[in-house]
C-alpha cells in the first residue's frame, strides 16, 4: 500500500480571547488516501477549521500546531506562503460553502476558471480555453460557451457551486475539499452537485474531504466518516456502518433527524450531559 | 370555516407575475406545507398572506376575513408570520423584551411584564434572557424569540417560512418539538414553507408541491410517507431528498 496522501496527527487550533486562547480544534488525527471522507459535525465542532488548517489558510492571530501534518510527504507546517501558494490549487483544492460570495463578481466565469490554469501551468491560450470548455462540460453545464462569458450574478446557484467545482477540478489536484458544498443549494440540485463531485473524484483518482453538517448526505457519497464535537473527534467509522453508531452524540444526531415516515410524536432531543464527561 | 382560503391568487413583483392560480383551502387547525425549489414562489404566496407582496389580484382570506391590499391590524391579530433567518429578522439593537413588546405596544394591549414572561416561558426560554440583545443568543434561542415574538398577539394562523433551515440537526428537533406543542396547545394553523420532505412528514398533515409558481400537486402526509406522490416533478423531489440512510434504520 502506498503512503497515504495526507496524515494529521493531533492538529490544534486555538483563537485568543479575553479568557485566554480557545481551542477550536483540539487534538485531531487522521489519515486519508485516496478515498472519500467525511467530517461531520454541528456549527462550532471544529470541523471546517480542520479542513482551512490543511491548506494553511488560518491567519493570524489564529495558531495551527500539529505534531504531524503531511501531504504528499511534505510537511505542510514547515511550508513558507510562496511554497504554499504553488501546492493551494494545483494539489489541494478547496470548494467553499457559497457561491455567492466566493466567486469574484467583475470577473466572467470563463476567466475565474482559467485563472487557475494559467497560475499553476504554462499552457497556450486556445488550450487554456479549450480546457475550461471541457471543465465546464464535465461539471455538465449544457451551453459551456455562454456560460463562460457570464459573470456570477447571472448564473442560478447550482450552477454557480458547478462553477466553482470547475474551478477547483482543474488544476487536477490530488486533494479536494469540500466545505458544505451544497448546504446553499436546493434539494434537489444537491444530489446533482454532489454526484458530479463524485464522479469526477472517483474518475480522476483524487481524495476527498467532504466537510459538511447533514449525517445523511456524507453517508451517501463517502467511504468514511469522521464525527466531531467541540473540536475534537467522537467517532470514526465506515460509512455503511453509520447506523450501527456507538458514541452517543452520533446516536443523537441521528435520533434528532426527521425521517420521512415519521412516526414519532416528539423527536428526541440531544442530552448535552450525555458526553460531555468523555 | 376554513381558516386560509387562497382564490385564483395571482402575485407580482413589478413586472414578473410570481405565482399563477393559487388555489389552496387549509382548514382550521390544520398543519399545511408548501414545498418546491428556490424561485417556485412558496415563500412569496407566505409574503402576500402577511402583507408584504402587496401586488396581487385573486382572494385571500384567513379565518373568513378577507385580506385587504394594504397595512390591516386586524388581520396582524389573528395571522403572523416567521421568517427563515432568525439572524436576520431580530433587531440587533433592540433587547428580547423590546421586540416582543412592539407587537403589544402597537395594539395597545396592557399587563405586557407578565404576557412576555409568559411567552418566554412558553417557548421554552429561562426569564434571564428576558433583556438580553439578539447577538447574546444562539441559533436556536433567537428562532425561539421569534416565534414568541410571532404568538404575542395571541393569532390563530401562523406562517413559517423555512422555520429551521438555517438551525443545526440537534437544534431543529428542539424547533420541530416546540413548534408542535404549540399547536397542540395553542389550536393553531400553521402554513408551512420548506424544502425539507422529512420535516414536513414530522410537522405537518398536507402539502402542496409547487413548481414554477403553481401548485402542480396537493397530497395529504400519508401519501408522502409511503412514497405514493402522483406527480411526477413530486416524485423527484421525493427522490432527491428520500431514499436516504435514514430510512433504512429501525431504531
Amino acid at each position: 500500500m502506498s503512503p497515504p496522501l495526507l496524515e494529521v496527527e493531533n492538529l490544534r487550533v486555538s483563537f485568543p480571547s479575553p479568557q485566554g486562547r480557545v481551542e477550536v480544534v483540539r487534538g485531531v488525527s487522521f489519515s486519508l488516501g485516496k478515498e472519500r471522507l467525511g467530517i461531520v459535525g454541528e456549527s462550532g465542532s471544529g470541523k471546517s477549521m480542520t479542513g482551512r488548517a490543511i491548506l494553511k489558510l488560518i491567519r493570524s492571530p489564529g495558531k495551527v500546531t500539529a505534531d504531524k501534518l503531511m501531504f504528499d510527504g511534505l510537511d505542510i507546517l514547515a511550508q513558507s506562503e510562496k511554497q504554499m501558494r504553488a501546492i493551494r490549487g494545483a494539489r489541494i483544492s478547496m470548494v467553499m460553502q457559497d457561491p455567492k460570495f466566493s466567486l469574484n463578481p467583475v470577473m466572467t466565469v470563463g476567466a475565474q476558471i482559467a485563472e487557475a490554469l494559467v497560475t499553476h501551468t504554462k499552457l497556450p491560450r486556445a488550450e487554456i480555453k479549450a480546457r475550461v470548455l471541457s471543465m465546464l462540460e464535465a461539471v455538465r453545464i449544457n451551453d459551456p460557451e455562454r456560460v463562460a462569458g457570464l459573470y456570477p450574478h447571472e448564473v442560478s446557484g447550482g450552477m454557480g457551486q458547478r462553477v466553482m467545482i470547475a474551478m477547483m477540478l482543474i488544476p487536477e489536484p490530488d486533494l479536494l475539499i469540500a466545505d458544505e458544498p451544497t448546504s446553499a443549494l436546493d434539494v434537489s440540485v444537491q444530489a446533482q452537485v454532489l454526484d458530479i463531485i463524485d464522479d469526477l473524484v472517483t474518475s480522476k483518482g483524487m481524495g476527498l474531504i467532504l466537510i459538511s453538517h447533514d449525517l445523511n448526505l456524507v453517508s451517501r457519497y463517502c467511504d468514511r466518516i469522521l464525527v466531531m464535537n467541540s473540536g475534537e473527534v467522537v467517532e470514526s467509522c465506515v460509512a455503511s456502518e453509520l447506523s450501527n453508531a456507538q458514541h452517543p452524540y452520533t446516536r443523537g444526531l441521528l435520533a434528532a433527524m426527521p425521517q420521512m415516515n415519521e412516526t414519532r410524536e416528539e423527536l428526541p432531543v440531544l442530552d448535552r450531559s450525555a458526553w460531555a464527561g468523555t | 370555516m376554513n381558516a386560509i382560503t387562497l382564490t385564483d391568487l395571482d402575485i407580482s413583483y413589478g413586472e414578473t407575475q410570481i405565482t399563477h392560480d393559487i388555489n389552496l383551502s387549509i382548514a382550521e387547525g390544520e398543519s399545511f406545507a408548501l414545498v418546491g425549489e428556490s424561485g417556485s414562489g412558496k415563500t412569496t404566496v407566505l409574503r402576500a398572506i402577511a402583507g408584504l407582496a402587496p401586488e396581487w389580484t385573486g382572494g385571500i382570506s384567513v379565518l373568513g376575513q378577507e385580506r385587504s391590499h394594504g397595512v390591516d391590524r386586524q388581520f396582524a391579530r389573528i395571522c403572523q408570520m416567521v421568517f427563515q433567518d432568525p439572524y436576520g429578522s431580530l433587531h440587533p439593537r433592540k433587547t428580547v423584551d423590546a421586540s416582543l413588546g412592539e407587537p403589544l405596544a402597537i395594539h395597545g394591549i396592557g399587563d405586557r411584564a407578565n404576557r412576555i414572561e409568559a411567552m418566554l416561558e412558553a417557548v421554552g426560554l429561562d426569564r434571564r434572557f428576558r433583556f438580553r440583545f439578539p447577538h447574546q443568543l444562539s441559533g436556536g434561542q433567537r428562532q425561539r424569540v421569534a416565534i414568541a415574538r410571532a404568538l404575542m398577539l395571541e393569532p390563530k394562523v401562523l406562517l413559517l417560512d423555512e422555520p429551521t433551515s438555517a438551525l443545526d440537526v440537534s437544534v431543529q428537533a428542539e424547533i420541530l418539538n416546540l413548534l408542535k406543542r404549540l399547536r397542540r396547545e395553542q389550536n393553531l394553523t400553521y402554513l408551512v414553507v420548506t424544502h425539507n420532505l422529512p420535516v414536513v412528514s414530522f410537522l405537518c398533515d398536507r402539502l402542496a408541491v409547487m413548481r414554477y409558481g403553481r401548485i402542480v400537486e396537493v397530497a395529504d402526509v400519508a401519501q408522502l410517507k409511503s412514497g405514493q406522490l402522483a406527480n411526477a416533478y413530486s416524485r423527484e423531489l421525493y427522490a432527491a431528498s428520500g431514499g436516504t440512510l435514514v430510512q433504512q434504520i429501525q431504531d
